[in-house]
């Protein structure tokens, strides 16, 4: 077999150099090869979004890429928005509201929630926006087609939502 | 004191005790840890040197495993072994087994039955080295029972019968009699069963994703055939159960075979599609309800059989009857419940197993009489709430059914719903409104929990009992908080370790009523240490913020009481009172649907549930539970369903992609309303269950909701628009 | 997943004719070799090649083969002239989905036909030969138009389905130099050789997608579905249409999962052009539509909803 390229990713501003098996996906290279467990596997298949990770910026499904595309980038999971001690203000929302109950979903929650907030901040639109050339209106309905890409089993979406009024109203930085 | 709980424990404790946390919604202590992703699950434990094991499913639906073709696997890249051992798990074992469950996997009984294990010293080999693995097969799909087939049932156990159905049938004023059917569930947890094993010896410690620890020890240990006390089982994060981790499954097993022989840590995760395809389902059912009613709406006759399926041999069938037995008056009746077996994956507990389907079906019934006595809904239930259970002339324990009837109805603005169906239009949108109680047994299981009030003034409170989301870490710490008169951060709870006192598990809602009051009379006990050095009865002792003293007294610290540490386990078990009175939690269900005139696609709008399931012990994470339930429900309502292929029985939708679970747009403003209520006779902290009540009835009101917007009765969940569009009204005709 | 060699594309050149399996966002193909049910042996990261912006050219739009959905989504130009665009984007998957899969990706996203994602299902598509497990089957997502013995699957993408109607073109380039074809040539009817989703060749690559000049009127992606998002259409409509004076002027239909490719037919265009809007017009250009539908068992009643939701669209499109 040809030789891999390796790839220089940074992980809440640590770089590793990642050199394994192509097959890796950037989920597993979290979880296995930095330790970082904080993002969760719930299908592997990118339809529940518990691997929801910020790769340069922007969400995504952490389990569909492979790590050794990600040379240069930079990716930040829940542990680089904020640990027990310094809980982010969506973190903390999260606690307060009750966003969460068995916890598996909430890193995916979270993480998608920071990058939704920033997509509103930039004028994207989505699917429920009435006009998508125009402003989107923060409603409820908006929000939750938003994070529609984020299962939660246990069924806590309306605490989920209420946690992210909270911080998007407050203008707080996620 | 006796462990069993006889007599109600009227002294309402808690209610006087000073503290002030009891019941407040409080924080989750586990919430920092989760949100920052530093809970650890069973997968996520850091083993050196730990091997990966990736599990392979049969490709036959019957038969025997012939031959495994291990070598050209085994040269393959990191692949250290192939395992297909007696002792690994055909079948994941059924809640409160406390045994191994079927065992031998070399034999097939359903399609993707774990047949092997390929492990390799990473994921990405052992995955490819499982997908490569051949298998040679006995294939006896020819002989295997593929579909339900309720005309093939076994006789009912059981059934209730009395009065005369039929001839009340014939005399009623009004009759319902309707065939209503609901397809196979999953609980799709989160997170996919994983479990580390390791070995030190003949010891075997179990990191595993499991909900009733002091039963999965048993089932581990027997299926390993070593004794129960040589296993530890760590369980302390639980991404979601819903009764699929109630007893130990195929990952488990397989990865302390593995790693018994390869003598390192081995870690076997489920992938989502085996999860769906190998370890429980809700069964389908079909449920034949009939309903015979005077002209006031007085239930004379009530008639519901339902028809289940399973493996053959198991034991667990369905109970789609548990609260048709008790929620309603109608003195001549018939419940039967029937099972047949197939060879799909075993049947088994999904969230509030029975009322979860036998009430939707019950109360869109109920629906469809109110409309044939044209009385509203609400009224023609509370005329039905009998005084007695029927036929057993068992009294009730506390019932909030009526009040959660009348404060939900309020809430929503029920009296704004239209009679008549089609009555309301709103651009391409049907609008109606449909309610449903909601009832569920309530169980106390056998529960220990030690609780320790140090020397310093802290609580420590240590059970194997699980929180799978529940809020166990929650409410466990405010009643020892309350109980001891410490303030919450003040109070510490390690959950899901097998060294610790055995908890009554997470299932049937028994979690926070159970091992809570083992936790609860653990306290009693310290707190009749404290009196001692106080000379006062227990009762008279007054405890807030680690100060102790007695009415009229001067306040001291408490820690002046002590000289050291006092531990004490608490322990409850069933007693007397639950077979002497008839324990249940109710509520009530409204809300409002739009289904799309043109396509019949059903979204709900809005949702309130009201419930009464005894003291609550944390109004936040009760509600949260409570939300869950609702959640489920219109998932059950509009979109989930297990699609099998009755060619060779396989499950088409195995994945997240395609079993709908709902997603945050599907989920409307939702309102919980707590009904204070004490409960004596259920436990000692007058609280009962809450995990599941939430779900047990709301599919109907959904059902009843989509009726009463366009006129369309189904009767078959879920409510997907291919069912709808048959037979929905004109799309470009207004309101009737 | 199988082992495979990885290389990085510098440009555009080490992509066209590459012996290697392309990849951009994966979200589709590392989905199918997670199942093996794809088993390149090489796979080319092309995610370094540029063709990641979106471009005027003349009264059009150039959108580059590797224009991320979101991006495209999202694009000012996109929404202002071509929002159906940028709407039926939005319809599909989930934003972190979309914050991947590219423009050239998405258009060659395979089937979610349950059998051609299963290996050990017959599947023309997967395994040429082996037989059709949807015949017969669970076929509730399937095709109703333009099937064959052959094969029943649909292409389940909503993006191609805008495309479609905007009447967008494709821009390929291969060993041989570069073509441009109508995006409704793109994909392809299963025939006796399901294994081929579109017109591509070994070799070739999408550069991009060419925009026309934006359609004045209405533009409206209805996508019926069981969940109310992150989910696949059941049935799906694109619509431009344009009224003067009470009279339609201008259509331009496509549909969504109910054939193998976004589905066109010009007659119903043609059908509805000069006509005044009316229940029994919408009713006519249905019966042309679904002239020779056919449904398998469980997917007879996406022939009703695509009537139906053909009149909702129509009904909306040409309200006052």
């Amino acid at each position: 077999m040809a030789q891999t390229p390796a790839a220089r990713i940074a992980v809440n501003g640590v770089s590793h150099d990642y050199k394994g098996d192509p097959r890796r996906s950037l989920l597993d290279f979290l979880r296995r090869d930095f330790g970082l467990t904080g993002t969760k596997k719930g299908c592997d298949h990118g339809q529940c979004g518990a691997c929801t990770v910020m790769v340069n910026g922007r969400r995504i499904n952490s389990c569909l890429t492979l790590a050794v595309m990600h040379d240069g980038d930079e990716v930040t999971t829940i542990e680089g928005l904020g640990m027990p001690d310094s809980l982010s203000a969506l973190q903390k929302a999260f606690v307060s509201h009750d966003g969460f109950q068995c916890g598996y979903c909430t890193p995916g929650q979270i993480c998608s929630a920071a990058a939704m907030i920033e997509e509103i901040r930039e004028g994207w639109p989505s699917f429920v926006s009435v006009d998508v050339a125009g402003h989107a209106r923060l409603d409820d309905e908006e929000i939750r087609e938003r994070m529609s890409g984020n299962l939660c089993r246990c069924g806590a979406y309306a605490n989920i939502l209420a946690a992210i009024k909270e911080v998007m109203e407050s203008g707080a930085t996620s | 004191m006796k462990d069993s709980y006889d007599n109600p424990d009227e002294r309402n404790l808690l209610d006087h005790t000073r503290q002030g946390v009891i019941g407040q919604p409080l924080d989750r202590p586990d919430g920092p840890l989760k949100v920052s992703g530093q809970a650890p699950y069973a997968a996520e434990y850091d083993r050196p040197d730990c091997a990966e094991g990736v599990l392979v499913g049969a490709t036959i639906s019957k038969g025997r495993v012939r031959a495994i073709n291990r070598d050209a696997v085994l040269g393959m890249p990191g692949v250290l072994a192939v395992f297909s051992a007696p002792e690994m798990l055909r079948r994941a074992a059924q809640g409160g087994a406390g045994e191994a469950p079927m065992q031998d996997v070399r034999q097939v009984e359903f399609p993707l039955q774990p047949v092997a294990l390929v492990v390799a010293e990473t994921f990405e080999q052992a995955t490819h080295a499982a997908k490569a693995l051949k298998i040679d097969y006995d294939d006896q799909t020819g002989k295997a029972v593929l579909m339900p087939s309720p005309d093939k049932a076994e006789p009912a156990k059981d059934p209730v019968e009395s009065g005369d159905l039929d001839a009340a049938l014939k005399d009623a004023a009004h009759v319902v009699d309707v065939t209503y059917t609901t397809p196979g569930h999953a609980s799709a947890a989160m997170e996919p069963h994983a479990a580390i094993a390791e070995w030190d010896g003949d010891r075997l410690t179990l990191h595993g994703s499991l909900q009733m620890v002091k039963y999965n020890v048993k089932e581990l240990a027997d299926s390993v055939d070593i004794p129960p006390e040589n296993v530890r089982i760590v369980s302390a994060y639980v991404g979601g159960g819903f009764g699929s981790k109630l007893g130990i499954s195929h990952e488990a097993v397989a990865a302390a075979v593995a790693s018994r022989q390869l003598g390192r840590p081995v870690r076997v995760v489920m992938t989502r599609q085996q999860v769906f395809q190998a370890v429980m389902r809700r069964s389908e059912t079909v449920q034949h309800i009939r309903l015979g009613a005077d002209a006031d709406g007085r239930l004379s006759a009530l008639g519901h059989e339902a028809f289940v399926s399973n493996l053959p041999e198991e034991s667990f069938s369905e109970p789609v009857l548990q609260a048709t037995e008790f929620l309603y008056g109608g003195e001549n009746r018939r419940l039967a419940l029937n099972i047949s077996r197939i060879n799909r994956l075993t049947a088994g507990s999904v969230r509030a197993p029975g009322e979860a389907v036998g009430m939707p079906a019950l109360e869109a019934a109920m629906d469809e009489l109110a409309v044939a006595l044209h009385l509203d809904p609400v009224e023609l239930r509370k005329r039905n709430v009998p005084d007695e259970v029927p036929g057993q002339g068992k009294p009730y324990s506390s019932r909030k059914l009526v009040e959660a009837l009348d404060a939900g109805a309020r809430a929503f603005g029920w009296d704004r719903r239209m009679p008549l169906p089609c009555q309301r239009r709103e651009g391409e949108w049907w609008i109606g409104m449909g309610m449903a109680s909601a009832a569920r047994v309530n169980i106390l299981a056998k529960a220990e929990a030690r609780v320790t009030l140090r020397a310093d003034g802290t609580v420590l409170v240590e059970t194997d009992q699980t929180d799978i989301g529940t809020g166990s870490y929650a409410i466990l710490g405010q009643i020892a908080a309350e109980m001891l008169g410490q303030p919450i951060d003040r109070t510490t709870v390690h959950l899901g370790d097998s060294l610790f006192p055995q908890g009554a598990g997470s299932g049937g809602s028994w979690a926070a009523s159970s091992t809570g009051s083992a936790v609860f009379r653990a306290c009693e006990e310290i707190r009749a240490e404290l009196a001692r050095g106080l000379n006062c009865a227990p009762d008279d002792l007054q405890l807030r913020d680690g100060m102790v003293w007695v009415e009229g007294g001067e306040p001291r610290p408490v820690t002046d009481l002590m000289d050291g540490d006092i531990a004490r386990v608490g322990r409850i078990e069933p007693g007397e009172l639950m077979e002497k009175v008839k324990q249940a939690t109710y509520g009530a269900f409204f809300c409002e649907v739009a289904v799309n005139a043109f396509t019949g696609e059903t979204r709900v709008r809005r949702m309130t549930g009201a419930f009464g399931f005894g003291r609550v012990l944390n109004a936040k994470t009760a509600r949260s539970q409570c939300l869950g339930g609702m959640v489920w429900g219109i998932g059950m309502a509009l979109t989930e369903e297990l699609q099998f292929d009755d060619r060779d029985g396989h499950l088409t939708n195995h994945d997240l992609a395609e079993y709908h679970v709902p997603v945050h747009r599907d989920i409307p403003e939702m309102e919980v309303l707590l009904i204070e209520e004490r409960d004596a006779a259920a436990s000692p902290l007058q609280a009962k269950g809450v995990g599941e009540l939430g779900i047990c009835g709301a599919a109907g009101a959904v059902a009843n909701a989509i009726y009463n917007a366009c006129g369309v009765r189904l009767r078959d969940f879920p409510m997907t628009p291919d069912k709808l569009l048959a037979e929905l009204p004109d799309p470009f005709a207004g309101p009737t | 997943m199988k082992a495979f060699d990885y290389a990085r594309a510098a440009s555009l050149s080490d992509a066209v004719g590459a012996p290697a399996c392309l990849i951009a966002g994966g979200t589709n193909l590392l989905d199918l070799m997670k199942l093996e049910v794809e088993t390149p042996s090489a796979l080319m990261d092309i995610t370094r090649i540029g063709l990641n912006e979106i471009t005027a050219e003349g009264d059009g739009l150039r959108i580059g083969a590797l224009v991320t959905n979101a991006a495209c989504a999202a694009d000012p130009q996109v929404r202002q002239g071509w929002p159906l665009l940028s709407r039926a984007i939005l319809a599909g998957a989930s934003p972190q989905l979309r914050n991947k899969a590219t423009t050239a990706g998405n258009l060659c996203q395979r089937t979610r036909c349950s059998y051609f994602m299963d290996n050990r299902s017959a599947c023309n598509k997967r395994r040429p030969g082996s037989g059709c497990a949807a015949l017969g089957g669970i076929n509730r997502n399937h095709a109703i138009l333009g099937t064959s013995d052959a094969c029943i699957a649909t292409y389940p993408g909503d993006m191609a389905v805008a495309l479609a109607a905007l009447d967008a073109q494709v821009k390929i380039e291969g060993p041989g130099g570069s073509r441009r074809i109508p995006l409704r040539e793109f994909h392809r009817l299963p025939g006796d050789d399901p294994s081929r989703d579109n017109v591509l060749q070994p070799g070739e690559v999408i550069t991009s997608v060419l925009l026309p000049a934006p359609v004045e009127g209405r533009q409206i992606y209805r996508k019926v579905r069981d969940r109310a998002s992150y989910a696949f259409a059941l049935v799906s409509v694109a619509a431009v249409l344009r009224i003067e004076d009470g009279t339609i002027v201008q259509a331009q239909l496509a549909f969504g999962s109910i054939a193998h490719k976004p589905w066109t037919d010009p007659r119903v265009d043609t059908l509805l052009v000069g006509e005044r809007p009316s229940k029994a017009l919408f009713d006519k250009a249905a019966d042309l539509l679904l002239e020779g539908a056919q449904g398998q068992g469980g997917n007879d009643f996406k022939i009703p909803l695509a009537r139906r939701t053909l009149a909702a669209v129509l009904a909306e499109a040409t309200a006052e």
